[in-house]
């Protein structure tokens, strides 16, 4: 549904995107993440045509954005950052105006304004002046003007930011419910909204793509370890920190241990095993065998968040070790 | 064009929706009607003179009142179009609502055209201020409906004319105010221009004054309808529609 292919943007100074290629199926969820300045936003603003790029192809239902932008732009509904909302018309007709402009004719046009404020749950602000609605509000009003025209593919561009946690809710189930028919990719800092509604996350860092793949086989791809956190009750200064932390590293498997809190003598650990190794059994008879009390130990998962750490960080070092080879060479 | 008239009637009502529309027209409604005062006052002084001393020379409305009174209304547009324009592209740009319009199914053209009929309507409301004063002229006096026809005609071409740059002017800038004193600028530039070169007979003053939009007034406010004046209006506006089109052009390779 989606196909781009080299796409590069470069602004007077900044290369924002950097040869990216990627492929959405139709009926897809996809997230789009990265750090801020990293390019969801331009990559965006090509897709819907708002942007030409500086060279490769980005082609949407079978059309070419470059050669047949008005095509491109009849299938695609666009959120962008912004909500695009004139502040001093009132929300439905703003929206009857966006309907009209994106090409529902005058006989349908009251009744696709109904269904949408329906949809997004504006009734209740239907007849206000769009400049006086909330944050949350206008976000809503500008997901309606997005879905108005019932286009193939939706673009949004951190559809969630400035909504309550209700809302957030109610938006995931919204775009659940809009998926099948539609291709969606929307961009978000908040990880957990890609592991709720995204089957596939596509991650950029600086303009360069870092990962493309599935949630599932992303966060399985690093869970080859486990992590295990671990904490031993202390009286008078017994156990000792240190002592404690020597003892877990010598369990076999572990890779690393971290202290994380020691308060009200409640020692608190981390530990991380090596690849493919179980070692909760293993921690808890250590603890008990040492005589100390096991308060806790539970599995900790790793987050979609700590690999979107990992992979930016990776791409920054690896590119900062690019960097500063020439000069290890001199040397 | 459809899409032009849809966006033409949102600019309407943004218009009457905010205090702009109200400011111009109620700022032209106000000078105009001073202009007519004192036009009118000084018509009745003279021609009472005249008929004490026993002259018989007709006293002509229309060469007294209407004609130096719609050359003042030209003058007075010529300030007042810039607060209509300013807001038009510049505004759209720096709320974002650009987006909107840009990654709609719809031709550059079609946005241009209909903000810029926007433009030209609300200034057509505030010409019809003029119009209560012109109506009192008729009830009182027996002025030729022609040459005011004519001129009215100018003030609609030379005004859709300043609106197209003024349109272009503000495709250029995020900051509606640097749009409206951009095109104030202008505006003046031409004003001034055609006072100039009105006692100027050199070759480049010819030139200016040709292409000074305000020039191509005089004829229509002499009653007289002269198919080059209105050829180069139309033409003008045209030009500077074309060169909003591709001032938006450009300001996607920009933005
Ligand atoms: N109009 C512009 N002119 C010049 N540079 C720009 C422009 N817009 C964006 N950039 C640059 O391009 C890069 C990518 O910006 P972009 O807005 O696409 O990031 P983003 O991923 O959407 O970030 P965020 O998460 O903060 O929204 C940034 O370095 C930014 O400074
Ligand atoms: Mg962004």
């Amino acid at each position: 549904m989606i196909k781009v292919e080299g796409l590069t943007k470069r602004y007077a100074r900044t290369v924002a995107v950097d040869n990216i290629s990627f492929e959405v199926e139709k009926g897809q969820i996809v997230g789009f993440l990265g750090p801020n300045g990293a390019g969801k936003t331009t990559t965006m603003r090509v897709l819907t045509c708002f942007l030409p790029p500086t060279s490769g192809t980005a082609n949407v239902a079978g059309f070419d954005v470059q050669d047949h932008p008005l095509e491109v732009k009849r299938r695609i509904g666009y959120l962008p950052e912004t909500p695009p909302l004139y502040p001093e018309m009132e929300v439905r007709e703003y929206l009857r105006f966006a309907g009209r402009l994106k090409g529902i004719s005058a006989a349908d046009i009251s009744r696709r304004v109904d269904e949408v404020v329906d949809r997004c749950a504006v009734g209740d602000v239907r007849d206000r002046l769009i400049g006086k609605l909330s944050k949350g509000y206008r976000q809503r009003v500008g997901l309606a003007q997005a879905i108005i025209h019932n286009p193939d593919v939706l673009i949004l561009d951190e559809p969630t930011s400035g909504l309550d946690p209700k809302q957030i809710i109610e938006i995931r189930e919204l775009l659940k419910a809009l998926a099948g028919e539609h291709t969606i990719i929307l961009s978000t800092h908040i990880l957990s909204e890609v592991e709720h509604s995204c089957e596939r996350v596509i991650i950029i860092n600086a303009g360069k793509l870092v990962a493309i793949d599935s949630v599932a086989n992303l966060t399985n791809r690093l869970r080859g370890s486990e992590a295990v956190a671990v904490e031993v009750e202390a009286a008078d200064g017994r156990p000792n920190p240190t002592e404690v932390q020597q003892r877990l590293e010598q369990v076999s498997g572990v890779s690393r241990v971290l202290m994380k809190d020691s308060k009200n003598g409640r020692l608190t650990f981390e530990i991380e095993s090596l690849q493919g190794r179980h070692i909760r059994a293993e921690v808890a008879r250590t603890v008990v065998n040492s005589g100390w009390n096991l308060s806790e130990l539970r599995a900790v998962g790793i987050s979609l968040e700590d690999i979107f750490l990992q992979l930016t960080a990776a791409e920054r070092t690896g590119a900062s070790a690019k960097d500063t080879e020439p000069e290890g060479a001199k040397k | 064009m459809k899409s032009a008239l849809l966006i033409c009637r949102k600019e309407l009502n943004s218009y009457f929706a905010s205090p702009i529309a109200y400011a111009v027209m109620a700022l032209f409604a106000l000078i105009f009607g001073f202009g007519f005062y004192t036009a009118s006052r000084d018509f009745v002084r003279f021609s009472l003179q005249s008929q004490m001393m026993g002259q018989q020379q007709p006293m002509n409305v229309n060469e007294q009142i209407v004609r130096p009174l719609l050359g003042f209304a030209s003058t007075i547009a010529l300030f007042l179009i810039p607060m209509i324009t300013m807001r038009l592209v510049a505004e759209e740009k720096r709320t974002g609502t650009i987006e909107l319009l840009l990654t709609s199914p719809v031709k550059d053209s079609g946005i241009i055209l209909g903000k810029w009929l926007g433009a030209v309507l609300l200034y057509l409301c505030v010409l019809g201020m003029s119009m209560i004063n012109i109506a009192l002229l008729f009830a009182w006096g027996k002025p030729d409906l022609k040459p005011v026809l004519i001129a009215y005609l100018g003030l609609i071409l030379q005004g859709g004319c300043l609106l197209a740059i003024g349109t272009f002017i503000s495709t250029t800038t995020k900051n509606q105010i640097v749009a409206g004193g951009v095109t104030f600028f202008v505006c003046l530039l031409l004003w001034l221009l055609s006072w100039f070169t009105a006692f100027d007979s050199t070759a480049t003053a010819q030139v200016v004054n040709y292409l000074s939009i305000v020039t191509h007034f005089e004829n229509f406010g002499k009653g007289v309808l002269d198919l080059k004046d209105v050829v180069f209006y139309l033409s003008m506006i045209f030009f500077a529609l074309f060169l909003t089109l591709r001032s938006m052009e450009s300001l996607r390779w920009r933005a």
